[in-house]
């Protein structure tokens, strides 16, 4: 809240938002999963939403993805206010979604996954050319190391499947991609070219959400990084001009937090320690449980030997 | 097999990736075959192989096995459980079953009987009549399981009761009629029988069919500027299938020839099979039977597939009946009864459609069933009792389940599951 930079305004001058959020509030019960808010995607932009567990990411995905409609605020897509209550609804609008899970069916091949629910048809036929060859295309495009469109899902890699999921979401000519934890299961050289499909993204002009857990790759391909906390905005910076702890301070809420005394515990200098000691009595308890640890974990290994011999 | 001076450019577009192994030709078709099968996509290797055995060891043990005498019947005998199991390859394709397929198919059975004798309705409105309440009952089933989401082996099992009930109520107090043996149905599938010409001019026109099919399919893909498949070889498939089918027919034809039953199954299964492969239905049928969610997020009505489905397995199950009781001139309270319901699910898995769904095919219902009635046939030339029959057959099933199994797995080490 505290943290709302200007940096969004600058650009809307000049620019137009493809998609826009004002004020969005969404409850289960009684529980307020968001709180107004706010949230601006400009075309060939990526936007990352990070922010703890529970902070309301999957919520604002599935409202933009058609699963909830929100309680109150208002959608903006390409300038016009819209409602998204059913997926096929946030289809249609050009919002693309792909989900954790990326939802392939495992037994039916590339081309058929990609086109799966909008199958090009000639008369009652499937056209399968037209098929194979818009597969190809597209996964050049995105420069995909699919080395066939007419295998199995099941055989491709985690990256190579996470690459087919969002292929897919092209197909209907999308204009916004949202891409849920794209790289949570993936090796290092999948989550590089999953980073780099992302980029292509942008390249093509499209504006994409990315929600993500993993700081270094969102500060590898995002250009601007919305910072989401207890279901509220708190904080929304350029890549460019913000640190990894001052986004880990939005996210946890605080400069002192568990993660930068980790961090200062870890690099062992002695002045670091001293401030986090210094700042909060906190620090101070959290080592000496650690110490304890130690002090009983030397006895134990000691004691279970002990009756073998 | 590639000349080295060829770029990437002028390769097709979808053989450009360098780790493809490139098979051309006759001989990269056989390679390619051979590689399937290591990698346990065994298709219908298994039921072919066991079906040339079956034969071998029954024509050792009884010459008359493979006379042309039985053979025609054999063929007859398979075209009604047969078609049933046409719709238990469908429901089997989703991961369902319908295990009321024997009563649905007794019900319809006692209704021809029942339309054509006492109620004196023309044998197409009995035909109909059948045939619409077979796709009721199917529609019953489908709002049961999409509406509540009871699993169709509970749904259907209650059916298997309840129809079996219905069936008797229909037959009344004397619970078997005999159908009048001039009707078209009964002469239809008693008594009709290709002419030879006939026969011949189909099994020409099938194998024309066949290599047209693969011709222009290559053409569009070269078009398109996709790889195609080597002109030797759609060539030798169709040439091949030529001469299976004028052996077939012309050693048939020294008895009574190719039945019309057993012609109309084999177009249903074909029909079956292009609307499983070709069309947008067939592909959101394998889809719901490899992921529901992926097909529901993919935006495929899951509810109106199975429903379809449902439909359509209940409605085979009813045309299956008629068949058998017109093909018995009677409708009794056995009609549908007995081994019906096991033959036909047996059959499709035989054939090789997955228990676990989104896996098989529309002719696993034509080798399945060929499997069955071979040795049901084979077992009453040896004048073997029921009994053993029964465990015989049992025991196939058995061997194809874990041949299912086994390939299921051989497919995951493969990284193919």
């Amino acid at each position: 809240m505290t943290m709302e930079s200007a940096v969004a305004d600058t650009e809307g001058a000049t620019r137009e938002p493809v998609l826009s959020l004002k004020g969005v509030s969404k409850g289960f019960g009684a529980v307020r999963a968001l709180t107004d808010i706010n949230l601006d995607i400009y075309p060939g932009e990526v936007v990352a939403i990070v922010g703890d567990n529970g902070a309301g990411k999957s919520t604002l995905v599935k409202i933009l993805a058609g699963v909830h409609p929100q309680d109150s605020g208002t959608i903006m897509f390409d300038g016009q206010v819209v409602s998204i209550p059913t997926p096929t609804a946030s289809r249609a609008l050009g919002i693309a979604t792909v989900f954790q899970d990326l939802a392939l069916c495992d037994n039916l091949d590339v081309v058929s996954n990609l086109f799966l629910g909008r199958e090009i048809r000639n008369g009652l036929s499937l056209d399968e050319e037209e098929m194979e060859q818009r597969a190809w295309s597209l996964l050049r495009q995105l420069s995909a190391k699919i080395p066939s469109v007419r295998i199995a899902v099941a055989s491709l890699s985690g990256g190579q499947r996470q690459t087919v999921a969002i292929a897919r979401s092209l197909i209907g000519e999308p204009s916004v991609v949202i891409l849920d934890e794209p790289t949570a299961a993936l090796g290092v050289a999948q989550t590089a070219e999953v980073l780099n499909l992302v980029e292509r993204l942008r390249e093509r002009g499209l504006g994409v959400l990315l929600i993500s857990h993993n700081m270094a790759d969102v500060q590898a391909v995002a250009d601007r990084v919305v910072v989401l906390r207890l279901g509220r905005n708190n904080g929304d910076f350029h890549v460019a001009d913000v640190s990894y702890e001052e986004i880990i301070s939005a996210i946890t809420g605080a400069t002192d937090n568990v993660v930068t005394r980790r961090a200062s515990a870890h690099a062992g200098s002695a002045s670091a320690a001293a401030a986090a000691a210094d700042a909060s009595g906190t620090g101070t308890v959290e080592s000496g449980i650690t110490e304890d640890f130690r002090t009983h974990e030397t006895p134990a290994p000691g004691t279970e030997e002990n009756p073998q011999s | 097999m590639t000349s080295p001076s060829e770029t990437p450019a002028e390769r097709a577009a979808d053989l450009q990736d360098e780790r493809l192994v490139r098979t051309e030709g006759l001989r990269g078709a056989v390679l390619a075959f051979r590689q399937r099968v290591r990698g346990g996509d065994l298709g219908s290797l298994p039921v072919i192989i066991g079906l040339v055995v079956i034969c071998v060891i029954f024509q050792i043990l009884n010459p008359n096995f493979l006379s042309a005498n039985n053979l025609v019947n054999l063929t007859l005998q398979c075209a009604a459980v047969g078609t049933i199991s046409i719709g238990i390859v469908l429901v089997l394709l989703l991961g369902q079953i319908d295990l009321s397929v024997g009563s649905v198919s007794g019900l319809a059975a006692a209704i021809l009987g029942v339309g054509l004798t006492q109620l004196k309705w023309p044998v197409a409105l009995a035909v109909i009549v059948a045939l619409v309440v077979g796709a009721a009952i199917g529609y019953l089933y489908g709002l049961l399981f999409t509406r509540f989401g009871v699993p169709s082996f509970v749904i259907t099992l209650a059916g298997l009761l309840a129809f079996l009930g219905l069936q008797l109520k229909v037959l009344g107090p004397n619970g078997s009629i005999n159908l009048p043996y001039d009707s078209w149905i009964v002469q239809f599938a008693q008594a009709t029988f290709l002419p030879p010409w006939a026969a011949y001019a189909l099994a020409v026109i099938a194998a024309a069919a066949l290599f047209l099919s693969d011709y222009s399919r290559s053409r569009r893909r070269r078009k398109a500027g996709l790889s195609t498949g080597a002109l030797s070889v759609m060539l030798l498939k169709a040439v091949l299938l030529l001469i299976l089918l004028l052996l077939a027919v012309s050693y048939l034809a020294t008895d009574r020839g190719l039945g019309a039953m057993f012609l109309l199954f084999v177009v249903l299964v074909v029909v079956m099979n292009y609307f499983l492969t070709r069309t947008k239905w067939g592909r959101s049928v394998f889809a719901v039977g490899g992921s529901v969610e992926a097909a529901r997020r993919a935006g495929i009505r899951v509810n109106r597939v199975y429903i379809s489905v449902f439909i359509l397995t209940s409605t085979f199950a009813a045309l299956g009946g008629l068949l058998a009781s017109a093909r018995l001139t009677s409708a009794s309270l056995s009609s549908g009864g007995g081994d019906t319901n096991l033959n036909a699910i047996a059959a499709a898995v035989i054939g090789g459609t997955s228990l676990f769904g989104g896996r098989g095919s529309a002719w696993s219902a034509l080798l399945g069933i060929l499997v069955i009635q071979s040795i049901s046939s084979g077992l009453t030339l040896l004048n073997l009792d029921s009994s053993i029959r029964y465990m015989i057959t049992g025991a196939v099933l058995l061997l194809a389940v874990i041949i299912d199994s086994l390939s299921r797995r051989s497919r995951a080490s493969h990284g193919q599951a």
